[in-house]
């Protein structure tokens, strides 16, 4: 990110009176870089993971109908079924094309029953796999949309490989030649949201999570009790503001008052002017440097203590050790 | 009857049945390198707590108990080693130390095993015993993923082989990434290899799981693991591979 920002410049616009306006005001184009100026407005990270699941937030493709123009579906991973968890397909984006992959979640019972809930199977991160080598063959940006619980863990899955294919489509990701823009639009529920979450520049909605575990999981483990998710969610630090502090999202689209499920069109206008604008950054970047970057910028995750690497002081001959020496000195005096 | 020693002396498989019991990291180190030649790498890297954690009790509490356990700074051996006579890199995970789970720690030593490998062009040789993600390191962990993947990544188009051998039990996040992406995927017999937690699955699907789900032989049969190999022959095995990828354009690959 830090090196993305030094080819094109910052999300932050310029100092005033700064004449570095390398289209920095594009760039930054409402965005919330800086967690200190959400703390009017954050909620507990309980209620931040009842708003991400919201049922009536916008799932993967209403927003691709809202930010993008043209949508024409892609189905299939060409060797199992086509998984209706992960939609994907070709779309413009202001007039140019891009790929465009999402998790899809349901807005009724039904429609969930039917999207698997957002859970998606390997067949679904393999069709993801094959839409990624897509954009990358026609040299089109991807765009991602997250949103899911987790990958499914049910049999079926662990059967056709889940693992995986979830470390296969992070794999195709982590060296997609192409400009990559990772949005998390509600839930993003451990790998099998990081199957979609590698990117160049990774934004996330005001009121979306990111975890390693479900709370209610992380809860059944430390706590060995489900019921003490709330306490989970606290620790874990899962909300988007604490995502933006530690740096796994690199800036927020701020959602209209009351959450993206009270208006869907002023979420999608959202997205789609951050989306616009950051592709219009990474599009400045030779490709060799966004793989670079890329590599760099999920390379520095991980804080760890490390001793200095000193070489050991070299040894002193016999008659400058401690008691030796010592005699010497007394017998000078 | 089943006597310790005699377990000890037998690689922790019972001599009787040939179930294979855990085995700790030192002892695989031993088995796998050559005699004296493993020598151990950034052994000191220990963790922080980037979310200031605590469930029933503070994180860097856990992480001081698992130290004092295992007498090891985090969950994972890496060194440089002679493998059947040939250089590798070789990683070696400690369930021990917090069931095996990948944070910061963990996943920078892989990442640097990986790139220790690809500047001394030398096979990397993981052995994988994990849970999966550390959930106290919440996303940072999960990044170790994506940041692994990428150092794999490097080796893979390189030309660089990598083998991971899973064994009991691999699961969760190191499945999900470095595990299965070896060029050969080998696997304990009776080993637990899976996504998700088999109690999770079960509780998915409201029923019990057949006997045998998820264990090395599953992955075997759904093709996901390229061999079931007894402890006792992977060192040889795993020797085999390499050195069948090391003469093939060894000229080209391997004097760059």
């Amino acid at each position: 990110m830090s090196m993305i920002d030094r080819i094109v410049g910052g999300l932050r616009p310029p100092a005033p009176g700064s004449t570095a306006g390398n289209g920095h005001l594009a760039a930054d184009a409402g965005l919330i870089v800086d967690a200190s100026e959400m703390t009017a407005r954050r909620t507990t990270p309980w209620m931040a993971v009842q708003t991400a699941r919201n049922i009536t937030r916008p799932h993967a493709l209403e927003v691709i109908a809202g930010a993008f123009e043209r949508f024409q579906e892609l189905h299939g991973d060409r060797s199992f079924r086509d998984d209706p968890a992960i939609v994907g397909g070709i779309a413009e984006l202001d007039g140019r094309p891009v790929v465009v992959v999402g998790q899809q979640k349901g807005a009724s019972t039904e429609e969930n029953i039917q999207r698997n809930f957002g859970m998606p199977h390997p067949e679904g991160y393999r069709k993801a796999i094959r839409l990624y080598r897509v954009a990358e063959k026609f040299h089109l940006p991807l765009v991602t949309l997250v949103d899911t619980p987790g990958a499914y863990p049910g049999p079926e899955g662990e059967e056709r490989g889940q693992a995986e294919s979830i470390a296969s489509a992070i794999r195709a990701l982590t060296t997609l030649a192409t400009p990559i823009v990772v949005v998390v639009l509600g839930e993003g529920g451990s790998g099998g949201a990081l199957a979609l979450g590698v990117g160049d520049i990774v934004l996330a909605l005001e009121n979306s999570i990111y975890s390693v575990i479900s709370p209610e999981g992380a809860a059944a483990i430390l706590f060995r009790s489900a019921t003490e998710a709330e306490r989970a969610a606290q620790a874990m630090r899962l909300a988007a503001p604490d995502l933006l502090e530690l740096g796994v999202v690199d800036a927020l689209i701020p959602e209209p008052a009351g959450g993206a499920h009270t208006d869907h069109d002023a979420t999608t206008r959202a997205i789609k002017t951050a989306l616009v604008a950051q592709l219009d950054r990474l599009a400045r970047v030779p490709v060799a440097d966004l793989l670079s970057t890329r590599y760099e910028r999920f390379r520095a995750f991980g804080t760890i203590l490390e001793p200095p690497n000193e070489a050991p002081a070299p040894r002193r001959p016999w008659w400058a050790r401690g008691s030796v020496r010592d005699l010497f000195l007394r017998m000078r005096i | 009857m089943l006597f310790n020693k005699q377990l000890a002396r037998n690689l922790n498989v019972c001599t009787k049945c040939g179930h294979h019991f855990k085995l700790g990291a030192k002892e695989r180190v031993e088995i796998l390198a050559d005699p004296r030649s493993f020598r151990e790498t950034d052994a000191d890297l220990s963790s922080t707590d980037p979310l200031g954690f605590v469930d029933s009790k503070p994180y860097p509490e856990r992480i001081a108990a698992a130290q004092a356990k295992t007498g090891r700074r985090d969950a994972v051996i890496t060194g440089d080693a002679a493998l059947a006579g040939i250089p590798v890199v070789l990683a070696v995970m400690d369930f021990e130390f917090m069931g095996g789970s990948m944070g910061g720690v963990v996943g920078e030593k892989v990442t640097r095993a990986a790139e220790r490998a690809l500047a001394e062009r030398k096979p990397l040789v993981i052995v994988a015993a994990s849970g999966g993600a550390r959930m106290q390191e919440g996303t940072i962990a999960l990044m170790q993923m994506a940041k692994t993947i990428g150092a794999i990544a490097r080796l893979d188009a390189a030309g660089i082989p990598f083998v991971t051998v899973l064994t009991d039990p691999t699961t969760g996040g190191v499945l999900a990434s470095f595990a299965s992406l070896g060029d050969i995927v080998l696997a304990e017999p009776g080993a637990l290899i899976g996504f998700s937690g088999a109690r999770v699955t079960s509780e998915t699907i409201g029923e019990k799981l057949p006997t045998g789900f998820q264990r090395a032989e599953f992955l075997l049969e759904h093709g996901f693991v390229d061999q079931v190999v007894p402890r006792d022959q992977l060192k040889e095995r795993i020797g085999f591979f390499l050195n069948a990828f090391r003469v093939a354009g060894q000229d080209l690959r391997w004097s760059l």
